[in-house]
């Protein structure tokens, strides 16, 4: 790289040069991209054009962060979406520029750290450089006057401050004439580590994503989750996820509970802690856990995080005849702060198919016009209401329906409503009839459901290791400073001239303080 | 976990702290900028020394302003019973703080008095938007701030901001004396090497404490939200003003930008930190909005 001792003073002047036109070969056509490319004029392009570019995926919605977000934008502005969709701009961070800037960037950085490499590897093993012959021209320099053999406490004073140094003496008399010496190599260390494990960061990044799987399951109380893909209500994984990623293990929601405030009234009633009190089972091992939010435990090959929680009433309907028709705990969607919550049951089975439309309010209360409320979150005065509606509920044509929504429009409403009977009234432990002669509904108890994340990426501990040495390689490339000294002896005593290779705001004190050593010790 | 009782009277107290400390703010701001103009209007020594002292007058009451805004901090915490940073008016008045903190502390190693009358009034503006635009009454923690990494990542986060506030301030006055028009006024602050000089080391301990602050937020976010990096609002401007200050280091170190050019590009730098804390708390959506308003 640098081809004379004194253009290596300067800093990366080898980035200024400029670069020349390429004739028409196909050879040095290429030559000329790959130079363009490792320029640091370009780098630093990159670098601004990265940040500019980041910023739209800040201002449209991001199908990634917030899918909803996208449907809404579509549904308001549809011709728009479609043309902001075509640029990419609601997968701004996976588009094919943002790819593209940040893939060159990391080109650039590779093609500059390769040569960087073997120059600082020989910089390491190599004495510092003769001065040149004019140490006044250095940015640094000093005269000492009428010393004597002072330059032995230079030295002294160089060695003990860690300097790397060679001296060259007087054969016969063994007086040192002149001292080389350098400092701060870390700092170089320090910039190549840390661009190096920038590459690092960006490898674990990407791959431990392709490999990474993301799963959520709501798990009512007294449940069992078994890890398998079918046992997730939602599923994404990465691009080279294979199943067997999946360790076995279960899962069962003990218990869930929250703490409300009920001392304070600037936050009376409001959540301050959510637990999931669970029992895992690895291979036949059972131990008891508990999932806070910003406490996720983990299994193998996977962490559990708790999103989210709501009401699950358990219901059973019967026919006229008492058979059992439907049984068993439905989760129910909250609604509002005051958990208000809204829950669907399907009775494919009974003679006459037919569907209710519940909601459940924990602590009941009643609104001026008359409709039901809920004034508290939790269960303290628990009712549900149920409209019912009969009709084709479409389960038997085998469409994948959503448990959580009844689709009304086929359906002829019975029970509340405008349907002129009223809604079913319960609390728990009640059971009531339901009209028509379609036999009976009971609550019979109220649980609560908890919603898990569930995730794995076999190489977050690697993004978190490079990201840790990036940090150290970029404290020491960045706080530690590269300078170089030179002192040689001359008919009035001796001169002292350095150069800083970084930006070096004390190399004049150090200059300062050799100087001073040398005179002391006469 | 019991509920921890909030102090609202010793939070009524804090209020009415950091409102005297705004006070006294105001008042060093101005006495300050009296120095200031004086030593621009100064013709002779004597002219320039009185100003001198006036300007230490100004530092002593904005040192008092300080003391008394650190208990005005401290009993918002207390009062809160965690540490005083959850909201937005929070943030500012502890970042306020930090900001005059560290200026007073960094006069001891280098000197920079000059630019006192833009860091106090920097302060007067921060606290005085966080009382009449922010203020919220004391809340206990939402479940997804409980947590000890709130107190890591947020300090060093409200550090970096103040680093990178004094760079700006220096960089600001960089561009004002390197413009063509040479006012006496601007003949009171050092030439634009030496200014280059300082907000290049303000910036690089900006820099250094702004990784730390997106490291640290990364691995919370893993705990919080179930990933390291998801490009939340939040978390993309971290991202970008990150970049934009790497490229500031590039452009000085390795292309020799200097003077002006490298100073433009901390104020960019420093636009989008006060973006970043404004406009994206306040306006966009986003995991991240924890501004309380
Ligand atoms: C992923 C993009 C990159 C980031 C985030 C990044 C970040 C940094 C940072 C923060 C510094 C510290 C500046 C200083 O020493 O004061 C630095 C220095 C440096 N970078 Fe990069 N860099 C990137 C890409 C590159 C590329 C593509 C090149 C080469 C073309 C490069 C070459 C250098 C050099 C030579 C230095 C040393 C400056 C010196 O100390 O003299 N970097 N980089």
């Amino acid at each position: 790289m640098a081809s004379s001792q004194q253009s290596k003073y300067k800093v990366r002047k080898e980035y200024n040069e400029p670069i020349e036109a390429p004739d028409l070969t196909v050879k040095s056509w290429l030559r000329w991209i790959w130079k363009q490319l490792t320029s640091m004029k370009i780098a630093l392009f990159l670098l601004l054009l990265l940040a500019a570019a980041a910023i739209p995926g800040s201002i449209y919605p991001q199908r990634s962060a917030d899918p909803n977000g996208v449907a809404l934008y579509f549904k308001n502005n549809p011709e728009l979406a479609k043309f902001l969709d075509t640029l990419q701009l609601f997968d701004v961070y996976a588009s094919s520029w943002f790819s593209a800037i940040y893939l060159l960037l990391f080109i650039s950085l590779i093609g500059c750290l390769l040569p960087r490499i073997a120059v600082h590897y020989k910089a390491l093993r190599e004495l510092p450089p003769a001065p040149p012959t004019n140490l006044s021209r250095l940015p640094v320099y000093k005269k000492v006057n009428k010393e004597t053999n002072s330059l032995q406490s230079a030295f002294e004073y160089l060695k003990s401050n860690k300097y790397k140094t060679v001296v060259s003496s007087d054969p016969k008399t063994e007086e040192i004439l002149e001292i080389r010496a350098e400092k701060g190599y870390l700092r170089e260390t320090g910039n190549l580590v840390f661009h190096i494990s920038l590459v690092g960061v960006l490898i674990s990044v990407a791959l431990g994503g392709a490999l990474s799987f993301n799963g959520q399951r709501v798990l009512v109380e007294g449940d069992t989750f078994v890890n398998n893909r079918a046992a997730y209500d939602s599923f994404t994984p990465g691009l080279l996820f294979t199943e067997n990623e999946l360790a076995p293990f279960s899962m069962r929601l003990d218990q869930f509970s929250i703490t409300y405030d009920y001392i304070n009234p600037a936050n009376y009633a409001k959540p301050l802690d959510f637990r999931a009190n669970v029992t895992t089972s690895v291979k036949g091992k059972q131990s008891q856990q508990l999932i806070r939010v910003n406490e996720p435990i983990g299994l193998p090959n996977a962490k559990v995080y708790l999103t989210g929680n709501g009401f699950a009433p358990e219901i059973v309907v019967r026919d006229i005849q008492g058979n059992i028709t439907f049984s068993g705990p439905v989760v129910f969607l909250p609604q509002d702060g005051n958990m208000t919550s809204l829950g669907v049951i399907k009775v494919p089975d009974a003679p006459k198919q037919f569907g209710m439309m519940a909601f459940f309010y924990p602590t009941v209360g009643k609104l001026a016009t008359g409709a039901l409320t809920s004034t508290h979150p939790y269960p303290f005065d628990p009712v549900m209401t149920v409209n019912v509606y009969v009709g084709d509920l479409g389960l038997d044509k085998g469409m994948n329906s959503n448990v959580y929504e009844l689709d009304t429009h086929s359906l002829k409403q019975i029970a509340g409503g405008k349907s002129g009977t009223k809604a079913l009234k319960l609390v728990p432990g009640e059971t009531v009839d339901l009209p028509q002669g379609l036999g009976t509904i009971e609550l019979k108890s109220i649980k609560r459901f908890a919603s898990l994340d569930i995730t794995y990426n076999p190489l977050d501990i690697w993004v978190l290791i490079t990201v840790v040495i990036t940090f150290f390689g970029l404290i020491l490339m960045l706080l530690i400073p590269r300078r170089r000294i030179w002192i040689r002896k001359t008919a009035e005593g001796a001169e002292i001239g350095a150069l800083a290779k970084s930006r070096d705001e004390s190399l004049e004190r150090i200059v300062k303080e050799i100087a001073q050593t040398m005179k002391k010790s006469k | 976990m019991n509920p921890a009782a909030l102090n609202t009277e010793l939070a009524t107290t804090s209020r009415l702290l950091v409102l005297i400390a705004l006070t006294v703010y105001v008042v060093s701001f101005l006495v300050l900028a009296v120095s200031l103009a004086n030593r621009a209007k100064a013709t002779k020594q004597e002219q320039t020394k009185a100003a001198l002292r006036i300007e230490n007058i100004g530092l002593v009451l904005a040192g008092f302003a300080t003391a008394i805004h650190a208990v005005g901090v401290l009993t918002r915490g207390i009062a809160a019973n965690r540490v005083p940073w959850a909201n937005m008016y929070e943030f500012s008045i502890s970042g306020a703080f930090v900001v005059s903190f560290i200026y007073l502390v960094a006069l001891f190693f280098r000197d920079i008095r000059f630019i006192a009358t833009f860091v106090i009034g920097f302060v007067v503006l921060v606290i005085g938007s966080a009382n009449t635009l922010f203020y919220v009454q004391v809340e206990s923690l939402m479940p997804a701030l409980q947590d000890y990494w709130l107190v890591i990542h947020v300090s060093v986060a409200i550090l970096g901001t103040a680093f990178f506030t004094i760079a700006a301030a220096l960089a600001g006055l960089l561009i004002a004396k390197s413009g063509k028009k040479k006012s006496n006024f601007l003949k009171v602050f050092p030439d634009t090497e030496k200014l280059e000089k300082l907000s290049y080391q303000f910036n690089v301990i900006g820099f250094i404490l702004w990784t730390f602050t997106l490291i640290a937020g990364a691995i919370w976010a893993d705990k919080a939200w179930h990933r390291f990096w998801g490009w939340d609002t939040k978390e993309v401007w971290t991202f970008i003003i990150w970049t934009i200050y790497a490229a500031y280091l590039h452009a000085t170190t390795t292309r020799g930008w200097e003077g002006k050019k490298a100073a433009w590009l901390t104020l960019i730098g420093f636009s989008a930190v006060i973006f970043n804390f404004t406009i994206v708390n306040l306006f966009f959506k986003g995991l991240h909005v924890y501004s309380g308003l």
